[in-house]
């Protein structure tokens, strides 16, 4: 009996470590595959059979992909996008967020629920028209224009994350401030900020990856001031596979660095802005 | 005088979101629908959606959508629930294997696509294992026009690789919340690990699982670039020939009248959503 208990906890042991391994393995070897690709010479393309393993290191590949002309301008674009789409939402949103978090008012349902709603809208039916009004209004292929897109894409997922940080942050606390001789303010920026600035930071990556990765508006709202998506997409079709491996690489990386950034926050952030 | 001013506070706190999201995305819709709806001289017309109809690329972006939509979002939640429940017995080294499912959650469609190009290429990783294994003599034309069965089967796999990982993070959230005592009770009771699965943690997983597929079912009309990276424009899909007839065609007005048809999609799945699981949650005596 004890022997049978025991080899049946073995075997749910092996079943679980198996499982769980096999769907690592599905989850990684397309990274490890792009990246064999990535740092191949730009000959080893059209190799076959391919090696799985990196016998042939080189970083011709992305040298030839990082001096093709107008990628480095891409990567900066899409940095400065980004930086300036986490500066726009997380000063509009927050606020936000926090009146979410701590008062009850009159419409305060509504307006989460137009929040919810406004992040299921498609990407065309925002960007084709926006295209359309930049043009006129001299917004059409800057980086401004890319920002204030991806802002407006962003902010509802923004509002909803701070307001669960600040909803963390006990009352308590800052009433206390207050009770000490704070104003509101003094209190916010004094008790609560630092508590929840771990939270925001964590918001502010995940801001980071929603521009970075944002592809349709970024495509066709600009022309030549395109972001790195924009760059590689607008290039595909007329582009080697070896710029395509390049660039689907450099894309992946700094969002693999930022996943590790915030893993502790994962279920948090995902989990709770997709209810 | 603080009374006041309190009740001030929240709308003044929330009026720079609520106007920005107003100029940024409800003013954008109306202009979408004008796009599609009107004519040169401003008049109401039918011509950008009979020109959209009438595209011979148009049926068949209509019909890959859908069909991916049928075969992804099912591979998506069984994978992901798979996955959730695995991470959720908390076995030693869980939080590592977490990381690494959670890993394609900051992928792009687009790096995503490139990523399954370079396996299912023709000279690519895929061909090169089946080669190695003895399988094949030549490589197997995944991405051609003329095995369009493969190709929509590599998309399917490439797009449900890179949102399974947001479901599992919906399910594991909605398993976090169900209280320990039940699985225990279903242990006390004998349940084996199957049983308890199926008729405990399912049942009590289901409005994380309707969340999870309502998303997952919106945000599929919207497949976009993973299809251009794998198949370029052999298999059309709503959303890229949106992208198409503004781009190539410098067309806003059918582009637009793509928009719109995608924002009907998503607004209909919605209602039915809500319609269909509203009724089952009735029956089943939630309400």
């Amino acid at each position: 009996m004890q022997t049978s208990l025991s080899r049946r906890y073995i075997f749910n042991r092996i079943l679980l470590y198996g499982g769980a391994v096999l769907l690592a393995l599905w989850t990684l070897a397309p990274l490890y595959l792009v990246a064999l690709a990535a740092f191949s010479a730009r000959q080893a393309t059209f190799q076959w059979p391919k090696p799985l393993l990196p016998t042939d290191f080189s970083t011709d590949t992305m040298e030839f992909f990082a001096n093709t002309h107008g990628v480095m301008g891409s990567v900066g674009n899409s940095v400065i996008v980004a930086l300036l789409t986490i500066a726009a939402s997380l000063l509009l949103g927050a606020p936000g967020g926090y009146a979410l978090a701590r008062f009850r008012f009159r419409g305060k349902e509504a307006i989460s629920m137009g929040l919810l709603i406004s992040k299921m809208f498609p990407t065309a039916i925002l960007a084709i028209p926006l295209a359309v009004v930049f043009i006129q209004m001299d917004l059409y292929d800057t980086i401004w224009g890319v920002a204030l897109v991806h802002t407006a894409m962003a902010l509802p997922f923004v509002i909803i994350v701070t307001s669960g940080i600040f909803v963390g942050v006990p009352r308590d606390l800052e009433e206390a401030a207050q009770t000490l001789g704070c104003n509101r303010l003094q209190a916010f920026l004094r008790v609560v900020m630092p508590l929840a600035l771990p939270g925001l930071a964590a918001a502010a990556i995940f801001t980071f990856v929603i521009s970075w990765n944002e592809v349709f508006a970024a495509t066709i709202l600009t022309l030549r001031n395109r972001t790195l998506p924009a760059q590689v997409l607008s290039s595909l079709n007329d582009s080697p596979l070896y710029y395509r491996y390049a660039g689907g690489f450099f894309m992946i990386v700094p969002a693999l660095i930022f996943i590790f950034l915030i893993r502790k926050y994962l279920l948090n952030l995902w989990g709770s802005i997709s209810r | 005088m603080r009374a006041k001013l309190d009740s001030a506070l929240p709308y003044s706190l929330l009026m720079p979101t609520l106007v920005f999201v107003t100029l940024l995305i409800v003013v954008p819709i109306f202009q979408a629908f004008l796009l599609a709806f009107q004519g040169a001289d401003e008049s109401f017309t039918l011509a950008n959606f009979q020109k959209m109809a009438n595209d011979t690329a148009f049926a068949d972006a209509l019909k890959f959508t859908f069909l991916l939509l049928i075969f992804i979002v099912p591979m998506q939640v069984v994978l992901a629930l798979v996955m959730a429940l695995l991470i959720h017995t908390r076995f030693k080294g869980h939080t590592f294997f977490l990381y690494i499912y959670a890993i394609p959650l900051a992928i792009s469609d687009l790096a995503a696509g490139i990523a399954w190009l370079s396996i299912f290429t023709e000279r690519g990783y895929l061909n090169s294992i089946l080669n190695q294994l003895g399988i094949l003599d030549k490589p197997f034309l995944f991405l051609s026009y003329q095995n369009l069965p493969a190709m929509f089967g590599t998309i399917v796999v490439a797009e449900s690789w890179r949102a399974t990982a947001i479901v599992m993070t919906i399910l594991l959230a909605g398993l976090q919340v169900i209280p320990r005592d039940y699985f225990e009770a279903a242990d006390v009771f004998g349940a084996t690990t199957l049983k308890r699965t199926l008729f405990v943690v399912l049942p009590l997983l289901r409005p994380s699982l309707q969340n999870a597929l309502i998303i997952r079912t919106i945000f599929a009309f919207q497949t976009f670039a993973v299809v251009f990276a794998l198949a370029g424009r052999v298999l059309p899909v709503l959303a890229g020939e949106s992208y198409n007839w503004y781009v190539a065609n410098r067309n806003p007005g059918v582009a637009a009248a793509y928009a719109v048809l995608v924002l009907v999609f998503t607004v209909a799945a919605t209602w039915f959503y809500f319609r269909a699981l509203k009724t089952s949650a009735a029956e089943a005596g939630y309400d």
